[in-house]
């Protein structure tokens, strides 16, 4: 299968290696995959913070850049989460049928990368061997959102070589929120601090999850408290073999 | 709360921060909140049809809000024809001056009071103090929440904030009572000695309403503790606020609210005690009923296609227990009588943006306000739909624009163009090479510095995916 990457400006950015593996993991697979170029940034930012005005421009040139795509995978639960729930809202406020119609058709195609792989692609054992002490945290968006279930725990429980441990009250939000860990740093740190305390619970070397914002959000606690604690994208850990 | 008119409360943030430094407050609201979600789901677990049950209420409180005129005037009929009054409130002071009014009229200078939200929303107890009329709470988190002379920080439970140990200080300073434990049979005793008296006195009742029967002009209170029932019993003159959207067509449809209601709100398969009552009946209860119709900025809300669905909301606040910033901020930093994600919602949309413009924004969006509701009253939707109205405010009232407003200009305008995000993506990383250490940021500049107080950040890729994608030629 021919599938769309959409890494996200974030990833793009920030966190490239998380993109590397994904392609690493599609084409060991047997797929291929397409970059298109003029991709930026879906606009979940401006949209989430009020922008609405920024978020239009930003819906068409997804809707254009990714519109002969036969299927798209992010591994951003978020990002796909604003593709799929919130385009149409946007192709209404922009008063656009034309966009919303376009809209209509290419959302369904968008996957965040456990649903590519489970429901499109139909695999759980993606040949991966990570031999490490794993917890794994739910992303809001792709537990609430896009409702992925336990299909990221199917992926890892597969994976050889895991030790894979259950995070305790697992399915709370991390206080991340996107600019709401700036308007209400401290409101979001209270609410990281549960969290950090239930990832050490675990004794895991590896926290994972679908989506590298809520990880960067962990992560930068867990690396300014030296809790010797490492965040791993669930893509880097599927895409890891032995050799 | 009439405090709550005229002038604009700190913003969300502010507030935040003296409840999240009170170790006993993070203490109180952790325990109860944990313990009344985990009641929640087991008894929500029980009933194999809730999502049919909540898509049910949802689409009831639909039909209400369309035809919302016609109920509320056939309420009218079915309770005049039931000999009850009904008046119309415009807003809090004219329902206020309605109550008062009645109260002084019959000559009384004390009413007992069933726990209502609508009358805290109008600031009834203020106002009847202004009119000479003492007004006693007689639900028991209310009654703590009146002694201390502190303000509610649940829906629910007025007084969650508060541990049995501040509670004994308080009934030994306030009430008649010489030796005290903590114990809550014992709290609840003293309390019960002393409403007692109240109940026996008082003249006129105030209730709030969970529910008005169009048809037959039948209101229901649903409560807990029993001093509903004896307000809305024992007094010879019964007043009863209601907002407008609180109005249901008929009895068939409590069916599915009075399975909805418990099992989200205090996590019961049935509350304690529903009242019902319709008008008056000769010998058997009040023998004078008002019911007083409070819009107070709803018909605003009802006007607006994608805020009108707040006025879904039952008032369970299974919301507020589930939520990760009402959990650590507890009610009072919302400056609201409606506090934790409904109340971000809701009261914004009844003050107006300009007085309640942080609350949209105190959430993370995590939505797990939208899986609980009964109603499913889509929070975050909302949330997000008056942060653009509070964006647009701000930019019809601002003479130039704020910093947050041309920093997302500017990246709106960056990543409208490949090529000057690819530009900014180098700037970025020239920026972050300056300030990083070890492959980690400590301290970010400007407002981003709210990030690495309590986090490090990354930094920014010395290879862009997109460049290691060009690098490598391209699709395989």
């Amino acid at each position: 299968m021919r599938v769309s990457l959409f890494i996200t400006c974030f990833n793009d950015t920030l966190f490239p290696d998380t993109g590397r593996a994904v392609v690493t993991l599609l084409e060991r697979l047997g797929h291929t995959v397409d970059f298109p170029l003029e991709q930026t940034c879906c606009g979940q930012m401006h949209f989430n913070t009020g922008y609405q005005r920024e978020v239009v421009p930003l819906v068409r040139r997804f809707v254009d850049t990714f519109a002969d795509s036969e299927a798209v995978v992010t591994p951003s639960g978020s990002c796909a989460g604003m593709v799929r729930d919130h385009y149409g809202r946007m192709a209404e406020v922009a008063g656009d049928a034309g966009l919303a119609e376009a809209v209509a058709r290419l959302s369904p195609r968008v996957q965040e990368l456990s649903e590519l792989l489970v429901d499109t692609l139909g695999v759980v054992d993606v040949g991966a061997y990570y031999p490490h002490r794993v917890t794994y945290h739910p992303t809001c968006h792709s537990l609430r959102a896009l409702h992925v279930g336990d299909k990221p725990l199917r992926l890892l429980r597969a994976v050889r070589g895991i030790d894979l441990v259950e995070l305790p009250a697992a399915s709370e939000c991390c206080g991340f929120g996107g600019t709401f860990a700036l308007k209400n740093a401290d409101t979001s740190t209270a609410i990281l601090s549960d969290k950090l305390r239930h990832v050490l619970d675990t004794r895991a070397e590896v926290l994972t999850a679908g989506d590298n914002s809520c990880l960067m959000h962990i992560g930068g606690a867990l690396s300014r408290q030296r809790t010797g604690v490492r965040t791993a994208h669930l893509a880097e850990i599927l895409a890891a073999t032995e050799s | 709360m009439s405090a709550e008119v005229g002038f604009r409360p700190e913003p969300f943030p502010v507030a935040a921060r003296t409840a999240l430094a009170d170790a006993q407050l993070r203490r109180n609201l952790g325990k109860a909140t944990t313990t009344i979600r985990a009641k929640r789901a087991q008894v929500v677990g029980e009933l194999d049809d809730w999502e049919a049950l909540r898509e049910a209420g949802r689409a009831l409180k639909e039909r209400v809000l369309r035809h919302l005129d016609d109920y509320l005037e056939q309420l009218e009929e079915s309770v005049t024809q039931a000999g009850g009054h009904v008046h119309w409130a415009r807003d809090a002071a004219e329902a206020n001056r309605i109550v008062a009014e009645i109260v002084t009229g019959h000559g009384e200078r004390e009413v007992v009071k069933v726990k209502s939200l609508t009358t805290d929303e109008t600031g009834l107890n203020e106002a009847l103090a202004a009119a000479g009329v003492s007004a006693w709470e007689t639900d028991l988190a209310e009654l703590i929440v009146q002694l201390g002379r502190d303000a509610s920080s649940h829906i629910l439970v007025p007084a969650i904030h508060k541990s049995r140990a501040e509670i004994r200080e308080l009934f030994l300073r306030t009430l008649d009572v010489d030796e005290l434990t903590d114990e809550p049979t014992e709290l609840a005793g003293a309390a019960r000695a002393h409403l007692r008296r109240k109940f026996l006195s008082a003249r006129v009742g105030v209730s709030g309403v969970n529910f008005a029967l169009a048809d037959s002009g039948t209101v229901c209170v649903v409560e807990s503790e029993g001093n509903g029932r004896m307000c809305v019993t024992l007094p010879d003159v019964l007043v009863s606020v209601m907002g407008i959207e609180k109005v249901v067509p008929t009895w068939r449809d409590l069916e599915v609210f009075l399975q909805l209601l418990p099992r989200s709100s205090t996590g019961e398969r049935m509350n304690p005690y529903t009242s019902f009552w319709t008008g008056v009946a000769d010998g058997d209860g009040p023998q004078e009923f008002h019911l007083v119709l409070l819009d107070n900025g709803r018909t605003d809300v009802l006007a607006d296609r994608i805020g009108r669905q707040t006025l879904n909301c039952i008032r369970c606040s299974a919301c507020l227990n589930v939520c990760p910033v009402y959990e650590r901020t507890g009610g009072h930093a919302y400056r609201s009588v409606y506090p934790g994600p409904i109340g971000a919602i809701l009261t914004p949309q009844l003050q107006g943006i300009d007085r309640a413009g942080s609350l949209p924004f105190a959430s993370t969006l995590c939505g797990a306000c939208y899986e609980v509701c009964p109603v499913k009253i889509d929070i975050p939707e909302v949330l997000v739909h008056l942060r653009a109205r509070v964006v647009e405010h701000a930019a019809g009232t601002r003479p130039v624009p704020g910093p947050e407003a041309l920093s997302m200009r500017a990246l709106g305008w960056v990543f409208a163009d490949r090529r000057r995000y690819e530009a900014a993506q180098r700037a970025a990383r020239a920026g972050s090479v300056t300030i990083s250490r070890h492959g980690r940021i400590r301290r970010l500049p400007g407002p981003l510095a709210a990030w690495t107080e309590g986090r490090d950040a990354p930094t920014v890729a010395r290879q862009s995916f997109r460049q290691w994608w060009a690098a490598r030629g391209g699709a395989r």
